[in-house]
């Protein structure tokens, strides 16, 4: 069955037709043009894909897309300010080599935005525990647990 | 920044990170052109058998679906090749791109779908019913060779090497060590799985395929062949390329149906792969078993080694032939004085994955199994591990090291090194003495604690030639055009680091193009550690060559000397002026440009083409310290500390070489403890998806010291580098096999990899 | 990894939801979605009709009542794990919660979700255990009530008739001053358990055990109540050797075997972990 979603995507309004069966993911990827969300596994086992869907990171591979009508969703382009400026995490993850293939990096970064939201302050071991469901295979993740430290004090920073 | 000469060296922010991080990259899954359809494979969920018939009715008439090919479909395209070593033999090997009448692995091609939307392809997929009769299962490479078919044995080839006289070595032995070792299945396991998107240009008769990494220029030539094409109606493009690992990239059958469907089909086709075919169809490694034998002297010193493996490819020999065996054969004795080696790598094809190379291949394997020895050799003598090493290790007097041997074609020169220094300063780092003291009080507390290590040397810059071009234009942006790839380690910002130290421009101004056919005749790609040596120092020559250009175009109209000047801030200077900049890059373009009177009767252009050769590959080396604690009543093995320390000669980037290190470590920890693709009796795969295929989290990964050297800079290429990808996995089997052992109380009593919770626990509680 | 096709229904009521269940033809609920999204993704699983719980708001609370806690079956993991009166009387609860998958996941997935898929390694179903939880359960005819210990039929099989919904979970509060350990065996963290175990102690005045629950996740097809071990702990002083000798109970089980994992394994995890989570019951009695 086919039928009209429409949610708001990084602050606006989008609508899209779609079969019932079609996941968030695909919706993001396919009918807005948002590759920036990955699919890393469609299986809910690697974290790439993850989405903040009213504030609270999730899955996009998990859901349907029409159980997001009405709900207003954030992708990773639509974390930094502006074309010029990088959010203070995406910064980070430059200044500290946080990534190399960067095919995980969109979902750290919408998961630690969720996670510092929650705990402006945190130590690095809630940063692992945080990131624990996100897989990465080029870095490691030391450099990903440095550069949420940095971009937190910074946020917090007056 | 008044000119970027000395940026060679420094850890500079990457040039490919921002569009990664705001979302913009262009994975294979990104690409996407207008009237696509998606191709599906229907693979065999039978490990070995016979294809009786494929029914694809049901499948065709599904609405969306445009059409269904089982091998009857492509009967006329050859098997996918391999890049031949110099064994023979290997060809009636090969895969076909769709199985015919013989099913040799779950997960093999037997039928391919194409439909308007993956969903519907997948749809399709579902309908076609494939009926195979069972054929008895081979799943043990050492077990005795049975038949591939009738008249070609399951061992299609034997890896021999040998250098001195074994057998009188073994006869004069003070002592003799016999080990049995083992490695597991597992694989680079990207996050990214493959995808291949081709497209049929008829305006311009162009084929393109999309979604390409790691071996553009031979998949394209080969590509080419087999659709009878010219190579130059072939374009293969790469985007962003999440993870390569030595397996993405490679030539596989999907990537010629998306090709052939372009062509017959006349839409685009796209193929994305799931993460279920992912660890069914993406070429596996490492798995090995060894038997191996050593001649010692009172001293512990070493006097032959004799080797035997059986190497289990998989059921075909895919596009590296018999590469990981022909490493392991040769990278086995590692950085140790070896007076005589006798080495037979059983090739042997079973009914799994078909495997080819994992980053440090051959090496992380053989690492295991000659750092296992040492430390077997060091209990046997009631020596310490590391003064059995002193005593072992080739010293930096002897180097070059030429070893009697070949490796990847070339002859195996260990090129510089000091190998003594290095374990030296790992063991300061680590405070060794410091370290052994804690753990034996931790360990008089009940704790099971250890600490282990394992040395070794890499190979790198694997040649024999790699070009680049430089462009300046007439704005003074920098063009770099390279015939390597980028499977995301950082390939762009090294290579316009090295570029901007001749140019004199900020390296942010200089684009890099990889990875493209259409842009560069010739290329080798990104694997082997290859890209800072080969394309670095091609890099290094063309830069050189525009520099020497810029300069003595300037000359005249500044009339000075082309000696008397200088390339800095994107400008011609004066040498003993070097902040006034006289003419800028782009004035210099402008007057070498095609309607300058400078040029008439010249080739016009600030651009220069240059080519590095190499016939030796350059070896860096390193040692991996591990700390350990197991935990008595569950058998886990939690790793507390870790180092690496390892020579790259010179570090072009540290903060990449670092990552490029940090990044192996996590994955040979997986190697070492978690990951393996185990089967059934029956050859079903047992680890199909990320809940028992176990890639570490950043819960299993310990914090971990990197130390990078540049001790020994390699003479083999003009800026001495050595190549830096592969010294982070190689040692981690070696290093945490010696510590589970500390930790035990019980010298050799880990023989195969992954140490799994099991084995830990039969042996705390044996 | 794409679901096979369906027609999907949002109900926003528990009525509504009956009705859907008694006239659809092979229909499956929806709540959390990250267990029967991954299944539709294998396409381990064909319905034809997917009913959706997320918009029914009248399953989504916590209610604290008395000795009672109630759970709406739709209450996302993540609202438990952060719920103050939880941390304060169920501490249980949210020490396995924070094994229940990442961050991500809880933040989706729901009690009633994890309770009627059934994993036998799921904390959620062996916490539930452990705490003699009750589940409603509503249907054409009404609401039942059915105590955990009876609510498993077999491996991942709840006793859910196809035409039901389970609505809420009523949770008995331990009593004050008790003392809980979860503890919980993954090759990685954030993994299914192979083997959990669930620990709860009361102590009488003169600091004997009053009173003691052990729970096994993992080791058999439904969660395993030890209650002979927990008898034998009766009366007895809450330290390392009283715990031994009740770990040694686990020593006797007949666990499950799989491909991957023997179960001479599981048998020795249940062992220790039974030990050390009693002893970090123990730890916290006040």
């Amino acid at each position: 069955m086919t039928r009209k979603v429409t949610l708001t995507v990084n602050g606006t309004v989008r609508s899209a037709s779609l079969p019932d069966r079609k996941t968030l993911a695909d919706l993001l990827r396919q009918d807005l043009g948002l590759t920036g969300t990955h699919l890393g596994c469609e299986t809910g086992l690697c974290g790439a894909c993850t989405i903040l869907l009213d504030g609270r990171a999730v899955r996009s591979c998990l859901m349907l897309a029409v159980q997001a009508e009405g709900h207003s969703i954030i992708t990773v382009e639509g974390l930094a300010p502006s074309a010029t400026e990088l959010h203070p995490l995406q910064q980070a993850f430059c200044d500290e080599h946080a990534l190399q293939c960067g095919f995980c990096t969109p979902g750290l970064l919408t998961t630690l935005v969720e996670f510092l939201h929650d705990v402006p302050d945190p130590s690095a071991a809630e940063i692992r525990e945080a990131i624990s469901g996100n897989l990465c295979r080029c870095t490691g993740y030391d450099t990903i647990v440095k550069a949420t430290l940095s971009a937190a004090a910074r946020m917090r920073a007056p | 920044m008044l000119t970027q000469a000395g940026v060679i060296g420094r850890s500079v922010p990457r040039l490919e990170d921002a569009p990664l991080v705001r979302g913009n990259g262009l994975f294979a899954a990104d690409v996407n052109f207008p009237r696509q359809l998606a191709m599906r494979v229907v693979r065999s969920q039978v490990a070995h058998g016979t294809l009786r018939t494929i029914d694809i009715a049901a499948a065709q008439v599904l609405p969306g679906v445009i059409a269904v090919w089982t091998h009857a479909d492509v009967a006329d395209i050859p098997p996918i090749p391999f890049r031949a070593t110099k064994l023979q033999g290997l060809e009636p090997y090969c895969q076909p791109i769709l199985a015919n009448r013989r099913v040799r692995y779950v997960g093999e091609p037997i039928a391919v779908v194409f439909a308007e939307t993956a969903y519907i392809a997948e749809d399709a997929a579902d309908l076609v019913l494939p009926e195979i009769d069972d054929l008895p299962v081979v799943l043990d490479a050492k077990a005795p060779p049975s038949d591939f078919a009738p008249g070609m044995s399951t061992e299609p080839a034997v890896v021999r090497k040998e250098f001195g006289d074994v057998d009188a070595a073994f006869a004069a032995a003070f002592d003799t060590i016999t080990l049995d070792l083992s490695v597991g299945r597992h694989s680079g396991v990207p996050l990214e799985c493959r995808g291949a998107i081709a497209r049929y240009d008829a305006a311009q008769d162009v084929l393109e395929l999309h979604g390409t990494a790691k071996k553009q220029h031979w998949n394209r030539d080969e590509i080419a062949r087999l659709l009878n094409r010219p190579p130059h109606g072939v374009h293969l493009f790469e985007g962003h390329v999440g993870g390569g690992f030595g397996v993405r990239g490679e030539l596989y059958p999907e990537d010629l149906l998306v090709c052939l469907a372009a062509l017959r089909l006349g839409r685009p086709v796209k193929w994305i792969e799931d993460r279920r075919e992912h660890m069914l169809a993406t070429n596996h490694s490492r798995e090995q078993q060894h038997q191996v034998r050593a001649a010692i002297d009172a001293d512990g010193r070493l006097l032959a080694i004799d080797a035997v493996f059986w190497h289990d490819q998989g059921a075909y020999v895919r596009t590296h032939g018999a590469r990981v065996a022909d490493l392991a054969a040769a990278m086995l004795p590692g950085p140790y004085r070896l007076p005589a080696y006798r080495v037979a790598g059983h090739f042997r094809l079973t009914n799994k994955t078909p495997a080819a190379t994992y980053r440090a291949p051959g090496r992380f394997e053989t690492t295991f199994v000659r750092e296992r020895l040492m430390d077997a050799i060091a209990a046997r003598l009631n020596l310490s591990p590391i003064e059995l090493r002193r005593r072992n290790l080739i010293a930096s007097a002897e180097m070059p090291h030429p070893r009697p041997l070949d490796a990847l074609g070339t002859d195996v020169v260990l090129d510089s090194g000091d190998y003594a220094g290095l374990l030296d300063r790992a063991l300061v780092r680590i405070g060794w003495n410091a370290l052994q003291t804690t753990l034996q009080r931790r360990r008089a507390a009940g704790e099971r604690v250890g600490a282990g290590l394992g040395f070794f040397v890499e190979k790198s810059g694997l040649g024999p030639s790699d070009g680049v071009r430089i462009s300046i234009d007439h704005t003074g942006g920098v063009e770099l055009v390279s015939g390597a790839a980028s499977v995301g380690q950082g390939v762009e910002t090294v290579l316009a680091q090295i570029a901007a130290d001749t140019l004199g421009v900020e390296y942010r101004r200089i684009r890099v193009v990889r990875g493209r056919t259409d842009r560069i005749e010739f290329g080798n790609g990104a694997h082997a550690s290859r890209v800072t040596v080969m394309s670095g120092s091609a890099t290094h020559l063309a830069a050189q060559a525009i520099r020497a250009m810029a300069l003595a175009t300037a000359a005249p109209l500044l009339q000075a000397r082309p000696e008397e000047l200088t390339l800095a801030n994107g400008h011609v200077a004066r040498l003993d002026a070097a902040g006034i900049g006289l003419m800028s890059l782009a004035e210099v373009a402008r007057h070498m440009g095609p309607g300058s009177k400078l040029m008439i009767g010249r080739t016009p252009g600030l651009t220069a083409e240059r080519w590095f050769y190499s016939d030796h590959m350059t070896y860096p080396y390193g040692v991996h310290i591990a700390v350990v604690r197991l935990d008595e009543g569950t058998g886990q093995v939690r790793v507390e500390r870790y180092l690496v320390a390892y020579d790259v000669g010179r570090a072009v980037n540290p903060m990449l070489v670092e990552g490029q290190i940090a990044g192996g470590v996590a994955q040979g920890l997986g190697g070492a403890l978690f990951e393996e693709f185990r089967y059934d009796a029956t050859g079903q795969p047992l680890s199909t998806t990320f809940a028992d295929y176990l890639i570490p989290t950043v819960s299993e990964i310990p914090e971990l010291d990197v130390l990078i050297t540049e001790d020994a800079p390699s003479p083999l290429n003009p800026l001495g580098v050595k190549g830096a990808g592969e010294g982070g996995i190689n040692g981690v089997g070696a290093a945490i096999a010696a510590a589970v052992d500390d930790a035990l109380g019980r010298p050799g009593a880990i023989t195969a990899l992954p140490i799994l919770p099991t084995t830990v626990h039969g042996l705390l509680h044996a | 990894m794409k679901p096979p096709d369906f027609t999907y229904h949002a109900p926003e009521t528990v009525p509504d939801v009956l009705g859907l269940l008694a006239t659809l033809e092979n229909a499956r609920l929806l709540a959390g979605g990250q267990s029967l999204m991954p299944m539709l993704a294998m396409r381990f699983a064909f319905p034809d009709h997917v009913i959706d719980l997320n918009r029914v708001a009248a399953l989504g609370f916590i209610e604290h009542h008395g000795a009672t806690l109630r759970i709406g079956a739709m209450t996302r993991q993540r609202d438990l794990l952060n719920h103050p009166a939880i941390r304060r009387h169920v501490p249980l609860l949210t020490e396995a919660l924070a094994h229940v998958g990442h961050r991500q996941t809880r933040n989706r997935g729901t009690i009633g979700g994890s309770l009627c898929h059934l994993d036998p390694a799921a904390e959620l179903v062996s916490v539930a255990t452990a705490l003699d939880a009750v589940i409603e359960i509503a249907g054409p005819s009404g609401t039942r009530d059915v105590p955990m210990a009876a609510f498993p039929l077999g491996y991942m099989t709840p006793s859910i008739g196809p035409d039901e919904l389970v609505t809420a979970i009523r949770i008995p509060l331990p009593p004050a001053g008790h003392g809980a350990g979860f503890l919980e065996f993954s090759r990685r963290h954030g993994d299914f358990a192979i083997v959990s175990a669930a620990a709860l102690l009361t102590r009488n005045s003169s600091g004997r055990i009053a009173s003691a629950v052990i729970t096994l996740g993992g080791v058999g097809a439904v969660p395993l109540r030890l209650a002979e071990a927990e008898a034998s702990l009766i009366g007895e002083t809450p330290t390392a050797p009283a715990f031994a000798r009740a770990a040694a109970a686990a020593r006797g089980i007949d666990a499950m075997e799989d491909a991957l994992i023997p179960a001479w394994y599981r048998t020795r995890l249940a062992v220790t972990l039974t030990g050390r989570a009693l002893a970090a019951a123990a730890a916290r009695l006040s």
